[in-house]
């Protein structure tokens, strides 16, 4: 929203001639004071800026004598007056410089606000004595192609800038969806003025008009013409006015300059006067050229299938029943509450006008305004919601300043459609209430004096309630708590009152699944592991891994459906890293993935929070000392059992893919990425997790890359806390001897530590495996392991006798339970 | 036949000479210890020659137990020196080229926006707030009916919105967490949501389809403005640093009343004004206010007596302007040389 200060300075009281207060506040003597000030109680203002600044060389010049350039047929050659009685020599390229008319001229040695020095140069052998502008060469605005027409008030020789009342400041305010009463000026002004309840209105310089209504419910007679409004859904209220005998040309310097300074490009002054009361209250207005009507009326409805209609822009669009249409008896000549048609445009021939100012609602607003793609200063007003009771007055205003800007004769008759304005409305607005919410201690006469400067006049009703109405423009007050609001608003946010932040207690207890995600973080990170953050949006098909959910307005087929796992995504995100040149990646994500199963509405879908890692590349940083050993197997199995043990107190298992269960337990991690044999995480025997080698198919990789390990767990597997028991320390040496067995093929590693254990149940306290060779005598029928055996006993030092005795009993149960034999004896 | 070719001598002898080969051989202090299991542990050769010295006629018994300790001790002290000269040495230390880069382990790291939120948790669970979630499905009712979001509001557009069917969609916002949480639990409630939200936004600098948001909520009796303007305070003070100033401006939200954004002096120009706040010295980091009294309705709160404050952060954004990120787009890609930065 563009906002004039100079033209809100005015309204509020501070602005030059009769209305000017002495009584002003710092915001209405500086521009800056006024920006904070408004951002700070109503909304932000995004930038400044000032408009019709370098305008110092740029005088009023009367065209005396236009007539074409003697060598060009493109160019004329004008006369003209610069007050001073000596007619200048100026080459024009415009194709229209009317005689009489008034210009911005830049005499030679000036320079334009860009810089530019104008001087006397030859045009194709006529000397020009500087030139005529257009409005982007005063920046003052878009170029309409043409020069900048100045209204017939501006007298030669005035600068441009005096003319126009510039410079001045324009403000970029962004308003909150609510509060669209601060769309136009008078909303404001109403904030920043020391009685927003009388403000400083300009007089238009013009014949009063009081009409008298022609009043219909679903249609209205009179000033020879007719309004039809039958659909309350598609327009409330439809008010028109008749002016004959206009005579379209430039608007005065005031008005033209204030529409520049509110950031609008003057076009001739019945549009101006239209865009002049939108930007001064908030209400837009159309006029029609009435020769253009056909039949004498207008009415709104919904727009024909396939009807067309060619808009001011220029573009012939093709609609739907969806738009509401403004229509004469013969088709459609406007889109209501968004843009006028191009064939009842009032131009510079149009003599009669019949000037509109209604109430469309919201929704047909944004309807049309959606289906056609068009967002314009009147859709933006009236998608948000305008005054109701805003259209008499606006409507008045708006004629006044076309008879005073256009002259011509307004119909005593005017017309009025629809449902009537609501009536005023009063909120009992208890003070206690006030301070129960803000906690600023107000008194009744506080809240008054915040509320009563915005036109929310209070009067008191009861001890402690104020009885507040409401204005027409301040549609968002409806409850007693958006008064509250602007209560606080209007004292200010910042007002000062002594309260520390203290701590009070919730009901609530820590959701478990946040401990639980601090505790994987710490293993992972511990282990250098990056945590890794991404889309959870996912192609259907992501290299054999399906999801089902999928998201029926995407925004690309690439993002269609959310994921149904972690490490295909990771595995995504490990491929971006070799597209970088990345070689050693070591990635872990914690996020929700998707299913759809069973059920209505939302209970159809599940979503479960997982954590997934990924690895791959060197174990350790490049060193010059040794070459790099990149991550296998057995560094996944590492993390596996980490995982699975520290965090969720359980195990990991070696499953061959070569049962159904193996594979469903794949299928429900969506690991088709995995390379069996794989490792099954479990806890209390249910399967938490899985983890494996990456098949090469799974991922598109570089020739450079390493084996990639991945797993994936369910969060809520980990425990939320782990608080181990202490142990007490060993008291006594243990002994250590190593044993070297024989080992079957068929029999595993975890089978022989279980043989072991059993054999020795009290002092055997610990086996490590430190050795493994694959061929060992018998071809490919053993395999030698060697585990180191720790044996410690709580209450002495064990003697070698004693562990001789245990290492009897562990070879002879391998001997007899596995067909184990101990080499080396 | 003479002691010296007994058989077991010489094969002390040998022993002895590969012994010290191999220990002069290692390379580092891993192959030394190998060696010395293999010649000199309790079941190495020498061991075994030891073991079966009952099988030397008498008379050599002796010389074998002396010509095996012997080598045993010679194996033993060459052991020692090549240790010594394999461990660190400090004497060597000046013809070191201390320039040679240090070997490293791989540094782990918590990812830059995780980090936000945690300490957002953290300073937030000093005043008594605790974790709360809730689904990222969500229908349409939590999502904006519990919130007072009208379905006609711009907000529940489908431009913008992700409907998985009617009355279906992915949470526009953690907010609708608010009404689980109140529907859950009878006051006092004061609970952070961290949490993804999703918005039909294209992936671009300076957006994200999906999104961290951190909510916040608070109810009690007697909770007001002030006292939520306290508590945003002391979060910013302890985020941001004791330097950064906040402001509350006037907003618009269906869910709260008054509704405020917070401001807070933009880090990177302290003020002054510079592109990344758009040169008006200040950078939003919040949208809060005062629980609608709609909201306590419609959980069933009566709205007389219990009053409340909500907020909602986004944490990508508060990340970006913390470490100077220019493009969003970043956090979400897990390119290792990035997530290093913040490990
Ligand atoms: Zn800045």
């Amino acid at each position: 929203m563009n906002i004039s200060y100079g033209w809100v300075r005015e309204l509020a009281g501070a602005g030059g001639g009769s209305g000017a207060r002495s009584d002003l506040p710092a915001w209405l003597l500086r521009a800056e004071e006024a920006a904070a000030r408004i951002t700070k109680i109503a909304a932000s203002v995004e930038k400044s800026e000032t408009v019709g600044v370098g305008l110092e060389g740029v005088v009023v010049a009367r065209v005396l004598e236009v007539g074409p350039h003697p060598q060009a047929d493109r160019l004329s050659l004008c006369q003209v007056d610069r007050g001073n009685g000596e007619p200048v020599q100026v080459v024009c390229g415009a194709p229209v410089i009317v005689q009489g008319g008034a210009y911005a001229h830049v005499a030679p040695g000036n320079r334009l606000p860009s810089g530019f020095e104008i001087g006397s140069r030859k045009i194709r052998g006529v000397v020009s004595h500087g030139m005529l502008c257009s409005e982007a060469e005063l920046e003052l605005g878009r170029d309409r192609g043409g020069i900048m027409r100045l209204g017939d008030d501006a007298e030669p020789g005035v600068p441009v800038a005096d003319y126009l009342g510039l410079p001045d400041t324009l403000m970029v305010l962004d308003l909150n969806p609510n509060r669209i009463d601060l769309a136009c000026h008078m909303g404001v002004a109403r904030e920043l003025a020391p009685d927003g309840k009388h403000l400083n209105l300009r007089p238009s310089g013009g014949p009063e008009w009081t009409p008298r209504w022609c009043d219909g419910e679903s249609e209205a007679e009179g000033a020879g013409v007719r309004v039809e409004v039958k659909d309350p859904s598609r327009c409330v209220r439809y008010l028109a006015a008749v002016v004959r005998g206009v005579v379209v040309g430039p608007s005065p310097g005031w008005l033209a300059g204030r529409l520049l300074a509110a950031g609008l490009t003057p076009i001739n002054n019945v549009v101006d006067a239209t865009n002049y009361v939108l930007m001064e209250r908030g209400q837009p207005l159309h006029a029609f050229d009435l020769a253009c009507l056909r039949g004498g009326g207008v009415g709104v409805r919904p727009a024909r299938e396939g009807e067309e209609l060619t808009t001011l822009d220029g573009q012939t669009r093709r609609l739907t029943g969806r738009s509401s249409v403004i229509h004469d008896a013969r088709g459609a000549v406007a889109l209501a509450g968004v843009m006028g048609g191009h064939d009842s445009e009032v131009t510079a021939g149009t003599s009669d006008i019949l000037i509109e100012c209604a109430h469309f609602p919201p929704l047909a607003v944004r309807e049309t305004a959606r289906e056609t793609g068009l967002a314009t200063d009147a859709s933006y007003r009236f998608e948000r919601g305008i005054d109701a009771t805003a259209q008499g007055d606006a409507l008045r205003r708006c004629v006044e300043l076309i008879l005073a800007t256009a002259g011509g004769k307004a119909d005593p008759e005017a017309l009025r459609a629809g449902a009537p304005p609501p009536a005023p409305f009063q909120i009992p607005l208890r003070i206690k209430r006030v301070n129960q919410v803000l906690g600023f201690g107000l008194d009744e006469p506080a809240v008054a004096a915040a509320l009563d400067p915005i036109g929310l006049t209070t009067s008191t009703d009861a001890p402690g309630v104020l009885d507040v109405s409401v204005p027409g423009w301040r549609g968002d007050i409806e409850r007693e708590i958006d008064l509250v609001e602007e209560v606080a608003r209007r004292v200010g946010f910042d007002k000062p009152a002594e309260k520390v932040s203290r701590f009070r207690p919730s009901a609530v207890p820590d959701d478990p699944s946040f401990a639980r995600m601090d505790r994987v973080r710490q293993l992972f990170v511990g282990r250098g592991l990056l945590e890794a953050r991404s889309l959870t949006f996912v192609p259907g098909d992501f290299r054999g891994s399906r999801a089902d959910l999928a998201v029926p307005n995407p925004l690309s087929a690439e993002e269609g459906y959310l994921r149904p796992a972690i490490v295909p995504v990771l595995l995504r995100r490990l491929e971006h890293n070799y597209r970088r040149g990345h070689r050693a990646v070591r990635l872990f994500e914690i996020g929700t993935v998707f299913g759809v199963g069973t059920g209505e509405g939302r209970e159809k879908y599940t979503e479960e929070i997982r954590v997934g890692f990924a690895l791959t590349g060197g174990r350790f940083p490049r060193h010059w000392l040794r070459t790099l050993r990149d991550f296998d197997i057995w560094d996944l199995k590492g993390i596996a059992v980490e995982a699975a043990e520290r965090l969720c107190g359980g195990s990991v298992r070696s499953l061959a893919g070569d049962c159904d269960e193996d594979r469903r337990g794949a299928d429900e991690f969506g690991a088709s990425w995995l390379e069996w044999p794989g490792f099954g995480m479990y806890r209390d025997d249910e399967l938490v997790g899985m983890a494996g080698l990456v098949r090469t198919e799974a991922v598109k990789e570089p020739a450079w890359a390493g084996l990639v390990i991945a797993g994936e767990f369910r969060l809520d597997a980990v425990r939320p806390s782990s608080a181990p028991r202490y142990e007490p320390l060993p008291s006594f040496p243990a002994t250590r001897r190593d044993i070297s067995l024989a080992v079957p093929r068929n029999v595993d590693a975890a089978a022989v530590e279980a043989t072991m254990s059993a054999a020795s149940p009290r002092l055997l306290c610990q086996a490590e495996l430190f050795d493994l060779y694959s061929e060992v005598s018998e071809g490919d029928a053993l395999r030698g392991l060697s585990w180191s055996l720790e044996f410690r006993a709580p209450d002495r030092t064990l003697t070698d006798a004693e562990v001789d005795v245990e290492m009897g009993k562990i070879a002879h149960a391998l001997e007899e339970g596995l067909n184990v034999a101990v080499r080396g004896s | 036949m003479t002691l010296s070719s007994s058989p077991l001598l010489e094969r002390i002898k040998e022993l002895e000479r590969e012994g010290l080969a191999a220990i002069k051989e290692a390379v580092d202090l891993d192959a030394l210890e190998q060696s010395r299991v293999r010649f000199l542990g309790r079941r190495g050769p020498l061991a075994s020659v030891m073991g079966s010295i009952s099988s030397a006629p008498p008379p050599e018994r002796p010389l074998v137990g002396k010509a095996a300790n012997a080598a045993k001790k010679a194996l033993a002290e060459a052991m020692e020196a090549r240790k010594a000269e394999l461990a660190p040495k400090r004497r060597r230390l000046a013809s070191v080229d201390g320039t040679l880069p240090g070997r490293k382990l791989w540094a782990g790291g918590i990812h830059p926006i995780t980090q936000v939120m945690d300490e957002i948790c953290g300073i937030f669970s000093e005043l008594g707030f605790t974790r709360a979630r809730g689904p990222e499905v969500e229908s349409v009712h939590y999502n904006f009916t519990a919130l007072n979001i009208p379905l006609d509001h711009p907000a529940a557009d489908m431009m913008d919105t992700f409907y998985l069917e009617d009355g279906v969609v992915l949470r526009t916002h953690t907010s609708p967490v608010q009404a689980r949480v109140m529907e859950a639990h009878k006051p006092p409630i004061r609970v952070v949501v961290p949490g993804l939200a999703y918005r039909r936004d294209s992936f671009d600098p300076g957006h994200a389809p999906c999104f961290e948001q951190i909510e916040g909520l608070a109810v009690d009796e007697g909770v007001d403005f002030v006292e939520f303007r306290a508590a945003i305070h002391h979060f910013v003070n302890a985020f941001f640093g004791p330097s950064v100033e906040c402001r509350f401006r006037p907003s618009f939200y269906p869910f709260t009343e008054p509704s405020a954004e917070v401001d807070v002096t933009c880090t990177v120009c302290a003020g002054s004004g510079c592109p990344t706040c758009k040169r008006t010295g200040w950078v939003t980091i919040m949208g809060s206010g005062m629980v609608d009294p709609a909201v306590f309705e419609q959980v069933g709160y009566d709205p007389e007596r219990w009053t409340g404050y909500a907020f909602g952060m986004g944490p990508a954004r508060i990340a970006m302007v913390r470490h100077g990120i220019p493009d969003m787009r970043l956090l979400y890609e897990a390119d290792v040389e990035f997530l290093g930065q913040f490990a």
